[in-house]
């Protein structure tokens, strides 16, 4: 019998490898944006289980902190991508 | 004296605050505020020379729940170097953007680069490690980006999607770390990790994620595009400290916490890519035709010298020779840094002047800009090895290293590297002294040439002139050392 969280920890690499393939592929800015954000997404997802400590047991906070501090990390990345690509698309229009 | 530790983030992050408001002082609050980290800095090298390493726990948290910071001799020497480098910088952007505009979007982002290199620097735990790095990276991009053609807007693009990718991968890495061993201090785990698969796993993770930002090759492809369209000051802080930064931590890693887990193998496929990366790079900065372009590659080159040294530190035993070649590594390092934002400034200077950096068009600039050309030709001494540069010192007991850890195969490399660098730091000097149209009148601006002339001298007279100094200090407070 599989653990809860081990599946969850598995599901975590599962995405953290679709992303990271699909990242070297892609060359479309925004897909490959879409994909760091599936392959982040994996990684919290690692974290998350990591915190778990089974039914009866209070999580462990520590790493929920991390994945707070990363959430707005990769969003404010993401949107600097996103203006970075915006500008380079005005000045192509020009 | 510990709170000099605070000082060295709390003064730029203010200042870059300040900066946003008052836009019209920007310029001045910067360099002030430069000026007093750079003597915090110095307060921390000094208080680490006289009782070693010591930790400041934010806020009274205990490590492992807060932000512990850490300064040990590795960390204040480096600190030490990129504040000189920034301070620099800072005098010669003062009088580099003209634009109003791009000066007021330029401060405040220098000075989050600032905050971002010294936390990272002095970080205590890895997860800091990761959430500094992440800072460095978009201040840089974002700094990258300010030339705002298109050109620079790719290169900041792939550097940022790059980078991206490199730190999620080191955070995959400090994921599973945290699973094995319920802490992220690098001093509690220094004394944890063994060799087991979970920890070498982790460790594979995380270096991998590092070699993409410190562009060992072949995952340096994004680094010339990037250092060559971004404005001067911005390239010479992004190829003498960003990238070493990084290799910072590698080392960090390598040789202080994860010691146990490095394996004989992987240290020498490391060295191996270095040694590719001194040819390859080198070779490409011989064929540059742009001034910025060729001190890019260069980086390249310097960057994997750097990593040679890794097998030479895992192979010799652990004592006096161990640490020569961690001393000669890390003033390798230092001269790089001080030679190549030299020589970025100065490139700066020649493009303002000139309108272009094209190699072949240089003619005349020696008579036109003759300070500046003597930056380069001293900078390229240091890139080149040639006494009394640090690098001189540092080469030399590269080989040296290499002969007593029985791998007599890096001396060709080391040999190939030099004469191509040597090759192509003479072609600039010779289109430079050539006979060309732009002569002018003489001229000299001293605000931003000075600095560059400053940087240039640090790295080919003080550095090789005071490396006893820095020998003694190193060996004195090696004790992270513990391969």
């Amino acid at each position: 019998m599989i653990s809860e969280q081990l599946l969850y920890s598995l599901a975590g690499v599962g995405l953290f490898g679709i992303g990271l393939r699909a990242t070297l592929l892609h060359h479309m800015l925004l897909l490959r944006l879409l994909a760091l954000n599936v392959c982040g997404a994996g990684v919290f997802l690692i974290f998350i289980a990591i915190a778990y400590g089974g039914v009866e047991m209070i999580a462990d906070p520590v790493p929920h902190a991390l994945v707070l501090t990363g959430i707005v990390v990769a969003v404010s990345a993401t949107a600097m991508a996103l203006a970075l690509g915006r500008r380079l698309q005005a000045l192509n229009d020009e | 004296m510990s709170n000099a530790i605070i000082w060295v983030i709390v003064i730029p992050l203010l200042a870059s605050l300040l900066c946003v408001i008052w836009s019209r002082y920007a310029s001045f609050i910067a360099i002030i505020s430069n000026l007093l980290t750079l003597a915090a800095s110095i307060l921390i090298v000094a208080q680490v020379y006289q009782s070693g390493s010591f930790n400041h726990a934010l806020g009274s948290w205990q490590p492992g729940l807060g932000i512990s910071l850490r300064a040990d001799a590795l960390s204040s020497i480096l600190l030490l170097m990129s504040m000189i480098v920034i301070s620099a910088a800072t005098f010669y952007a003062s009088a580099y953007f003209t634009d109003p505009v791009k000066r007021a979007r330029f401060w405040p982002l220098w000075l989050m680069l600032v905050v971002a290199l010294n936390a990272l620097l002095l970080s205590g735990d890895l997860f800091n490690l990761y959430v500094t790095l992440e800072l460095l990276g978009l201040s840089a991009v974002a700094l990258t980006a300010l030339s705002d053609n298109r050109a620079a807007l790719q290169a900041a693009i792939r550097y940022l999607s790059i980078g991206l990718l490199g730190s999620l991968v080191f955070l995959a890495g400090v994921a599973l770390i945290y699973t094995g061993h319920g802490t992220l201090d690098l001093v509690a785990l220094s004394g944890m990790v063994q060799a087991e698969p979970l920890s070498q796993v982790a460790f594979g993770l995380m270096t991998a994620g590092l070699l993409i930002k410190s562009a060992l090759f072949p995952l340096h492809f994004w680094l010339p595009s990037a250092h060559a369209s971004a404005p001067a000051p911005v390239s010479a802080a992004l190829s003498a400290l960003v990238v070493k930064v990084a290799v910072y931590i590698v080392l960090r890693l390598w040789v202080d916490v994860f010691d146990l887990a490095v394996t004989p193998l992987s240290a020498m496929l490391l060295g191996t890519l270095g040694a590719i990366a001194v040819i390859w790079g080198s070779w490409q900065a011989l064929q540059a035709q742009r001034l910025k372009l060729m001190a890019a590659y260069s980086t390249v080159a310097q960057i994997g010298y750097l990593f040679i040294f890794l097998p030479l530190i895992v192979t010799l035993p652990e004592g006096p020779l161990q640490d020569a070649a961690f001393t000669a590594l890390l003033l390798m390092a230092l001269t790089h840094g001080f030679a190549k934002s030299a020589f970025f400034l100065s490139a700066g200077v020649i493009q303002q002047y000139c309108g272009h950096d094209r190699i072949a068009e240089l003619g005349g600039t020696a008579r036109a800009l003759p300070l500046t050309t003597f930056v380069i030709a001293l900078s390229g001494v240091a890139l080149i090895g040639l006494p009394p540069s640090g690098s001189f010192l540092g080469k030399w007991y590269l080989i040296s290293s290499s002969f007593q850890a029985g791998q007599w195969w890096w001396v060709l490399v080391i040999a190939i590297g030099s004469i191509l660098a040597t090759a192509y730091v003479f072609r600039i000097l010779g289109y430079a002294f050539g006979p060309g149209e732009s002569v002018g009148r003489v001229l000299n601006w001293g605000r931003v040439e000075i600095p560059a002339l400053v940087l240039a001298l640090f790295a080919t007279l003080i550095l090789g002139f005071g490396s006893a100094d820095l020998w003694g200090f190193i060996s004195q407070h090696s004790d992270f050392l513990g391969i």
